[in-house]
This record gives structure tokens, C-alpha cells and sequence, in this order.
């Protein structure tokens, strides 16, 4: 197995202090990479980081490397510091990104076949009739009914779940072979998180699509992903297989967060793990910083 | 399914074809603005008539004024003997056959002075909201990508310059500069004294002429209005940068817009696709409120440019104390003001499918 997106030693400024801390990260070709950690632990932005996204504000150095298709076109390419034309011709059609809430990721002025279709015009050059008709496929794909019908409709005219679905077809559009998604599932009714879970699983195991999922909900991870990588204040504290990682945590940090699951089977009482937190905590003040 | 789903959503259409969501809106507007117009007519008609000074004295003679006679038959003339209620219907009455009465100072039917004024102030009026919107949007949206540089600076200095700067003196500046020092810009009117008006289709000089193919008529014809619309523009300008700009931050910050940034597509894209579109419906009502205050800003310029327009008009009736002359503009500008606000009001539905759709 190869690796689809590796990123080593991120380091993600601001002109007064670290986000990322100088992480490491593989993201295994056809799987799903969990990337755990409370808000602020630089996991959003490590995201962010891989398209060239950051805000104006924030500086990204280390690198983040995309594997090629095949090893035949060469070894990949480096995404930290690449050039507009680079990052260009990489956003959207090789790794594409799912936003937290579907109501303010797309516009609401703009029909969703515009949505779907005017990077697939861009980057495919498929005519507009081509484009269109490959738009209603997507939208059967990701299971939103009457697909064609919904191509002239706007965002509001849908419920949470299904936009985040279009969401998930307009990223789908030009065949990435990654996906980041940036809490996917946190703007949606639990009900609905799960069909959208769902769905991400199977586009992994369709083959050919490898997903970055960022997320703070450890029962998420628990449902889809097969690595989990656990963040905290810029650092990786812990990154192991799912089973692993949910059997046998190895970071306090971790465990706390496990602890905290509902039905959670750890042992330990809060005030221990608190104690084993705080000594942790010093550990990551001392370091990389 | 499409049609049922409509015909739930909108209760009040009783079988047979629902009616599209936005006609119903359009109609609501509509029938709105008709009844601010009743509105207008009474507080021009109050006002006018709580302003302190007799319009007998004002267009009669000092002599004529000293006779009982005359004065009483000036006043039975023109309706003043009557109480106020009776008044304002009669005038309502009249309005609507089109009757805006005479005016006391040209003695021609208020209707026709306004109808003649009108597509002059319009020339100047359409010619800088066109210029201040699109030199505006251009200016506020660099400002808004280059946020905390140096280009951003210079902008606000400018745009801050052009609204500080009083406009009748800026009128002053300019044509003193451009017409009496630079002998650049032709002088006062809408058109050199060697030129025949154009055969009027819409009023406007310039459009006339080029309809007409009088290219030398047409280059006569912008030229003068050149000195107008910068003036009136310069106000504009300023305020729809400085707001053009505010809008344009927030979208930046939509989801949407680093939505459409991670699907690759080109900045040029980006920017007038998400990024304009969505600034579009405030950017849209700034701009109805820049045109209110440039037709306000019109009176001035067109004084100073000794341009026939409603301005022109405007304080010539106010000075002269002339009632008729006095109520039409302002029922006139009112009028205005409430078409800009309908005009507004309807683009908001054809930009936001979230108001067009809605039942």
C-alpha cells in the first residue's frame, strides 16, 4: 500500500505563534484517515494547509506531498510553497474538500447544477450538455433523488443532509483521489449523519478515492475511519489503526477522550486521568516550542 | 410534483395555474409603492402649505398685493379660498388626469415644465449612478483583496476625500478649472449654442443623437455633461467604495467562496461568480440610497452648471414661492425615490432565488 497524501514536519504559523506544531501524517491510499483533536488543535488548518488555503494571516513550512496516479508520472508533488498554477490545476481535481455545514458551503444564489458543473467545465473542458449530464450522474451517485430535477434547483430548497450530499457530488466532480472533509457530519441530525458516513465509505471502497476526515467526534472515527491521528494544540499526540486505538490507547490524552465517549468502557477514574493529563501536557509544553 | 408543491405553498391562488411565487411578490411591491405614492402627495401637499411665506405676496406685485380685489380674486383663481382637506382633493382629483396645475412662475402647466426638465436630470442622474457603480464595485473590491495594504490606504483616503468634499463646491472648483483656466470643458447648458437639439426620442441629448447619427452632436452633448457627472459621481464613488469594500470582506469570509477556491476554479471566476453575486443584494441597496442622494445632489450641480433639470427647476420654484411648481417636484422626486425602491426591491428577487421562491 502506498500512500496517497503524506505530509511531514507541518508547521503552520501565525506571526506570534505555532498552529501546527510539526506533524507527521500518511493518509494511505483507499482509506479513511481520521484526524481527531478539540477545536484549536490545528487540525482544520492542517487541512486547509494541503490546498494552499490558509487564511492571508497564517504561513505553512515542512512539506505536504500528493502521490502521483501512477508511479509513471513521477513522484508526486509537493504542495507546501507551490506555485498558483500548481495549487490550481490540484484544488478541486485531484484533492477536493467537504465543508463542516452544507448551508453555507455552497452558494445560495447559484442553481446546484452551476454548483456541480463549472469546475468540471474548468478543469475537464467538458462541454456544458457533457457537464450537465455528468452532474446528474453525480447526484445519483451520492443517492439525492431526482437528480435531474434538483440540477435547476437552489441550495435552500433542500434539507441538511441532502445539501451536504451535493456538497459531497460537487467535490466528487472531477475524480480527486483525495478528499478532505472537514466535519462533515457535525452540522447534521444524527439521524442523517449516518447515511452520510455511509456514503463516504463506500466511495472509499468503490476504489480510487482516499479521505482526510477531520473531526473532533470520536464516535464518527469509530464508525469509518480506519487510522486515527489524535491532535492536540498543534501536535500529534497519537496516531494508530482504528482497533488499536480504540482497544488499547497509549496517550493519556487519547484516553481522556475516549473516557468521555458515552458507554465508554475505560476504567480509570476523571481524577486520574486529569493528573496523567496535566503531566502530559507539561511533556508538550517542553517540546517542539 | 413540481406544480402540486406550488400549488401547497401558495394557499391564496384558487385552482387553475398557480401564480409564480415572484409575480406575487412583484404584484405586493407594486401595489405598495402605489399606495407611498398617495403617501407622497400628502406630505408634499402639508408641507408645502405649512411653509411660512403667501404665495400671494410672492407672485403678485407689492402694489397688486395691497388690493383687497385683486388679492381675493388671485386666491378664488387659483383655490386658495378653499379649506385645506378640499384643496389637497382637488388636487388629488386633478393629479389623477394627469393636471398638476400652473405654474405661477412659468405659467406653463406644471406637467409639461416637469416632462420637459426631467430626461435632463436623468441624463446627468443615470450617467454617474452608471459611472459611481461601476468605478465603485472595481474599487471597493481591490480594496476588500488588498485589506491592510497600501493600496487599501490610498483607497480609503480617496473615497473618504470624496465624500468630505461638499459637492456645490467642488462644482465650483471644477468648472472654474476646467472651463474658465484649462478651456477644456465646454461651458454652462447641455449643448453649445452652435448645436440644434437633437429630434427627441427618449430626451436625452447624447442617446437622441446617436439615434439621430449626429456623431458631432453626440461628442457636443457628453462633453458638456462630463463637468455634472464628475461631481455627482465623486459623492458616489466614495460611498459605494467604502461599502462595496465591507460587503466584499464578509463574503470573503462566506464558506462558500473557500468553497468555490478549493473546487480550483480561476480567481476571475471566483470574484464575479461567488464573490460579487453574493455582495450583490447589499451592494444593490446601497445603491438605491446613492441614487436618492444623488438626485438630492442634483439641485446644486444643476444651479451651478445652469443645467435644465428638475434641480434647476426645484429652486427656481422655491424662490419664486411658486406652489404648483413646488408640489410637482417634489411629488416627482418622491415618486422617484419610490421607483428606485421598487426597482430595488424587484432585483432582490431576481438575485436571491430565497426571495423569488419563497411563497
Amino acid at each position: 500500500m502506498t500512500d496517497a497524501l503524506t505530509i511531514s514536519g507541518l508547521r503552520i504559523r501565525t506571526r506570534t505563534h505555532a498552529i501546527v506544531d510539526g506533524i507527521d501524517l500518511a493518509l494511505t491510499r483507499g482509506g479513511i484517515h481520521g484526524l481527531a483533536g478539540e477545536s484549536g488543535s490545528g487540525k482544520t488548518m492542517t487541512a486547509l494547509a494541503v490546498l494552499g488555503l490558509l487564511p492571508g494571516s497564517m504561513t505553512a513550512s515542512g512539506s505536504i506531498r500528493l502521490a502521483s496516479d501512477s508511479p509513471a508520472d513521477g513522484p508526486g508533488i509537493e504542495l507546501v510553497g507551490a506555485s498558483r498554477q500548481v495549487l490550481g490545476a490540484v484544488r478541486g481535481r485531484r484533492v477536493a474538500m467537504v465543508f463542516q455545514d452544507p448551508s453555507t458551503s455552497l452558494h445560495p444564489q447559484l442553481t446546484v447544477g452551476r454548483q456541480l458543473t463549472d469546475h468540471l467545465r474548468h478543469h475537464l473542458g467538458l462541454s456544458k450538455a457533457a457537464a450537465r449530464s455528468k452532474a446528474e450522474a453525480l447526484l445519483e451517485r451520492v443517492r439525492v433523488p431526482d437528480a435531474r430535477a434538483a440540477l435547476s434547483r437552489y441550495p435552500h430548497q433542500f434539507s441538511g443532509g441532502q445539501r451536504q450530499r451535493i456538497a459531497i457530488a460537487v467535490a466528487l466532480a472531477c475524480d480527486p483521489t483525495v478528499l478532505l472533509a472537514d466535519e462533515p457530519t457535525t452540522a447534521l441530525d444524527v439521524t442523517v449523519q449516518a447515511g452520510v458516513l455511509q456514503l463516504l465509505r463506500e466511495l472509499v471502497d468503490d476504489g480510487g478515492l482516499s479521505i482526510l476526515l477531520v473531526t473532533h467526534d470520536l464516535g464518527v472515527m469509530s464508525a469509518v475511519a480506519d487510522e486515527v491521528t489524535v491532535m492536540r494544540q498543534g501536535l500529534v499526540v497519537e496516531s494508530a489503526p482504528r482497533e488499536q486505538l480504540f482497544t488499547a490507547p497509549q496517550n493519556a490524552y487519547t484516553r481522556s477522550l475516549l473516557a468521555a465517549l458515552p458507554g465508554s468502557s475505560f476504567e480509570e477514574s476523571p481524577e486520574e486521568l486529569v493528573e496523567e493529563l496535566v503531566e502530559g501536557a507539561d511533556d508538550v509544553e517542553g517540546g517542539a516550542r | 410534483m413540481s406544480t402540486s408543491t406550488k400549488a401547497v405553498r401558495s394557499p391564496r391562488s384558487r385552482g387553475g395555474r398557480a401564480a409564480h411565487p415572484f409575480l406575487r411578490y412583484a404584484l405586493r411591491r407594486v401595489l405598495t409603492s402605489l399606495l407611498l405614492v398617495v403617501g407622497v402627495t400628502l406630505v408634499t401637499f402639508v408641507l408645502t402649505n405649512l411653509v411660512p411665506g403667501d404665495p400671494v405676496a410672492a407672485a403678485l406685485g407689492q402694489r397688486a398685493a395691497e388690493d383687497p380685489a385683486i388679492v381675493s380674486q388671485f386666491r378664488a383663481t387659483y383655490g386658495l379660498d378653499q379649506p385645506l382637506v378640499v384643496q389637497y382633493f382637488t388636487y388629488l382629483g386633478n393629479l389623477l388626469q394627469g393636471d398638476l396645475g400652473v405654474s405661477t412662475t412659468t405659467h406653463n402647466p406644471v406637467v409639461d415644465d416637469l416632462a420637459k426638465a426631467l430626461p435632463a436630470t436623468l441624463e446627468i442622474a443615470l450617467g454617474a449612478i452608471v459611472l459611481s457603480v461601476v468605478i465603485g464595485v472595481v474599487l471597493g473590491t481591490i480594496a476588500a483583496y488588498r485589506r491592510g495594504k497600501a493600496s487599501d490606504h490610498v483607497l480609503r483616503v480617496v473615497s473618504l476625500a470624496g465624500l468630505s468634499v461638499p459637492t456645490f463646491w467642488l462644482a465650483l472648483v471644477l468648472y472654474y478649472v476646467f472651463y474658465f483656466q484649462l478651456h477644456i470643458a465646454p461651458g454652462s447648458g447641455r449643448l453649445s449654442s452652435d448645436f440644434t437639439t437633437p429630434p427627441t426620442v427618449t430626451g436625452l441629448y447624447t442617446v437622441d443623437a446617436l439615434l439621430a447619427g449626429q456623431l458631432d452632436t453626440f461628442l457636443d452633448a457628453a462633453s458638456h455633461l462630463f463637468l455634472p457627472v464628475l461631481v455627482l459621481t465623486l459623492y458616489t464613488v466614495g460611498l459605494l467604495t467604502r461599502f462595496v469594500r465591507t460587503a466584499v470582506l464578509e463574503i470573503l469570509d462566506q464558506d462558500y467562496v473557500r468553497a468555490a477556491r478549493a473546487k480550483g476554479l480561476p480567481t476571475r471566476t471566483v470574484v464575479f461568480s461567488y464573490v460579487l453575486r453574493g455582495a450583490s443584494i447589499p451592494i444593490l441597496t446601497v445603491v438605491g440610497l446613492a441614487f436618492g442622494s444623488l438626485l438630492s445632489g442634483t439641485v446644486l450641480v444643476e444651479a451651478i452648471f445652469a443645467w435644465p433639470g428638475i434641480g434647476s427647476y426645484a429652486y427656481q420654484a422655491a424662490s419664486h414661492l411658486d406652489l404648483p411648481g413646488i408640489m410637482g417636484v417634489g411629488l416627482l422626486i418622491g415618486v422617484m425615490y419610490l421607483l428606485v425602491n421598487l426597482i430595488v426591491d424587484l432585483l432582490y428577487g431576481v438575485l436571491d432565488p430565497r426571495v423569488r421562491l419563497a411563497s
